[in-house]
């Protein structure tokens, strides 16, 4: 597959994927797969439920990690270091490496100490450093304006496109190299999903983004390469308005179009 | 098929339908009444013991009963001893049971939930759970009591943690499985170190029903007799000394209420009203705290 190495060569590579394999116990999950990942993009995962596309991304992570039954094989590198074999602390590993998931998840605090809790664990910032780290990170995800006259308030009481903007300001805030967002807006309105859709597009002026999405338009708005995945394969993987006008593999055409099964 | 088919096949599926409807009804008026019945039974119950306990109880509570030891046979008194006993041991044993229950249940929800350590562990609390306290009593006077030669509140103390560790066990363990997964995987997500989730974030979310187990367990101990008996015993007299056998208002309510003196019966009743006061209230407590959290 040459689809699987970057036509446009004067894009840096922040995570190389090399014949990568993944299992749940027995099960075969993700089978070789070979993928670059281009430096201040958004790449999207689209394809069926089940197909990998978010068991991939949390190998960028290394979040399988909590369930011992699940084990990477392989090599995935970011910025040239294997992460799978990296001697780093998975804690580093996860401070560049940040991630929102597809349910919003406030922790049980402040809207402030939402923001702040991530932060503290890698900084030591002055109470005034600190309150400006927080307006940032607000700021960066669109949602300053909505929580300022609120900061104390718990996180559980912003309505779920709120709270999910939060989270990604939770994520900015400690200032990572690259952003995974799995499904983002597969529980939020359209108005919501709206707002975070242009929040990553903003996002990869200074980050590399990689989102997984059910929802194709949402890959064709806001992405610049596009993998389609299909029981664990990579079938396809280029810049997006070639997988989405003129795919080479027939069966990327099928699901993209809706003809697929 | 014509046009007159469909009409009859709607029509029957109609009448099908209203056939089941009606049938659904009168098994709900069979249900419901008696449902309603089983309910009242229940509450008849519980408020009939709240009606004796008030009314014999409440006319027995004047403030010599909260300032005096307890009397002689015949004799004017109170249960202050007895009160202060109760309070001591009970906030010690929840003192000494809970951050064992809790470090107990965080290893099980947290750390191992599925390695054999942690089945024995749950297999054993439960047993530890259901327990007769009567037997946790006599454990405690045979390893305890008999060794030091004497009945002491550390002994009572130590009974009562025993009843305390495996309820707070159990509702630590079972709060933090409600814990959304999710919630975790973003902490760990952050970077965060483990201690640092669990006590942040998985602790954080979980606290209002871990702490309402914690009270559940103090209502539960507050009013035992059986695991004093043999172990705290009793003591006519105020003493703060936890190696001296010690007053506590299940065993004097117990020892009052089945002697034949009129004024001992009396004060068996104001004690009996003052426990189920506190257990009441532990109870409104932990129902108020779970309430505004869920």
């Amino acid at each position: 597959m040459n689809m699987t190495t970057l036509a446009a060569k004067d894009e840096q590579t922040k995570i190389a994927v090399k014949n990568l394999d993944f299992f749940y116990g027995k099960f075969h999950a993700l089978k070789g797969i070979n993928l670059e990942i281009p430096e201040n993009k958004v790449t999207a995962f689209i394809g069926p439920s089940g197909c990998g596309k978010s068991t991939l991304l949390r190998i960028f992570n290394r979040m399988f990690e909590l369930y011992p039954e699940q084990r990477a094989q392989g090599e995935v590198l970011l910025d040239g270091e294997n992460l799978l074999t990296s001697k780093q602390d998975v804690a580093l590993l996860r401070a560049k490496v940040g991630m929102v998931f597809q349910k919003p998840t406030p922790f049980p605090m402040s809207i402030f100490d939402n923001i702040a809790f991530g932060v503290k664990l890698f900084e030591n910032l002055s109470a005034s450093d600190m309150e400006d780290r927080v307006e940032w990170a607000l700021k960066k995800a669109a949602l300053w304006n909505e929580v300022k006259d609120k900061l104390k308030q718990n996180g559980a009481s912003l309505s779920g496109g709120q709270q999910q903007r939060l989270c990604i300001a939770r994520g900015v805030a400690i200032k990572p190299e690259v952003i995974l967002l799995d499904e983002p807006c597969s529980a939020l309105d359209p108005i919501s999903t709206a707002k975070v859709e242009e929040l990553i597009i903003e996002l990869k002026q200074d980050y590399t983004v990689v989102i997984v999405t059910h929802n194709m338009q949402q890959a064709a708005r806001c992405s610049d390469y596009t993998a389609y995945m299909y029981l664990g394969d990579l079938v396809e993987f280029g810049a997006t308005e070639q997988i989405f006008f003129k795919p080479s593999r027939q069966e990327t055409e099928d699901y993209i179009t809706g003809r697929f099964g | 098929m014509s046009t007159s088919e469909i009409l009859l096949r709607a029509a029957a599926l109609e009448q099908v339908r209203e056939q089941r409807y009606a049938s659904r009804k009168r098994i709900n008026q069979l249900a419901l009444p008696l449902s309603l019945l089983a309910m009242g039974i229940g509450l008849l119950w519980l408020f009939w013991i709240l009606f004796e306990t008030v009314r014999l109880g409440f006319s027995g509570l004047t403030l010599s009963v909260l300032t005096e030891m307890t009397p002689a046979p015949n004799d004017a008194g109170g249960l202050a001893n007895a009160i202060y006993g109760s309070f001591l041991m009970v906030c010690l044993a929840t003192f000494v049971g809970t951050p064992i229950g809790v470090m107990a249940g965080i290893y099980l929800a947290e750390f191992e939930p599925k390695s054999a350590l942690a089945a024995i562990t749950r297999f054993v609390n439960d047993i530890l759970l259901s327990a007769p306290y009567i037997v946790i009593g006599l454990f405690v006077y045979a390893v305890v009591v008999t060794r030091f030669k004497t009945f002491s509140g550390y002994a009572g103390i130590a009974s009562l943690a025993l009843i305390v560790i495996p309820v707070v066990i159990r509702t630590t363990e079972n709060m933090l499985q409600l814990v959304p997964a999710g919630l975790r995987e973003a902490a760990y997500a952050l970077g965060a170190p483990k201690w640092k989730v669990i006590l942040s974030i998985t602790m954080r979310s979980a606290q209002a029903g871990v702490v309402t187990g914690i009270l559940l367990a103090v209502a539960r101990i507050a009013g035992e007799t059986a695991p004093l008996l043999f172990t705290a015993l009793s003591n006519q007299f105020w003493t703060s000394s936890l190696s001296e056998p010690m007053a506590s208002l299940p065993v004097t309510i117990f020892k009052f209420a089945m002697s034949p003196y009129e004024n001992w019966q009396h004060l068996a009743w104001a004690g009996v009203f003052l426990i189920t006061l506190a257990v009441l209230g532990l109870n409104i407590l932990a129902r108020v705290l779970t309430r505004n959290k869920l």
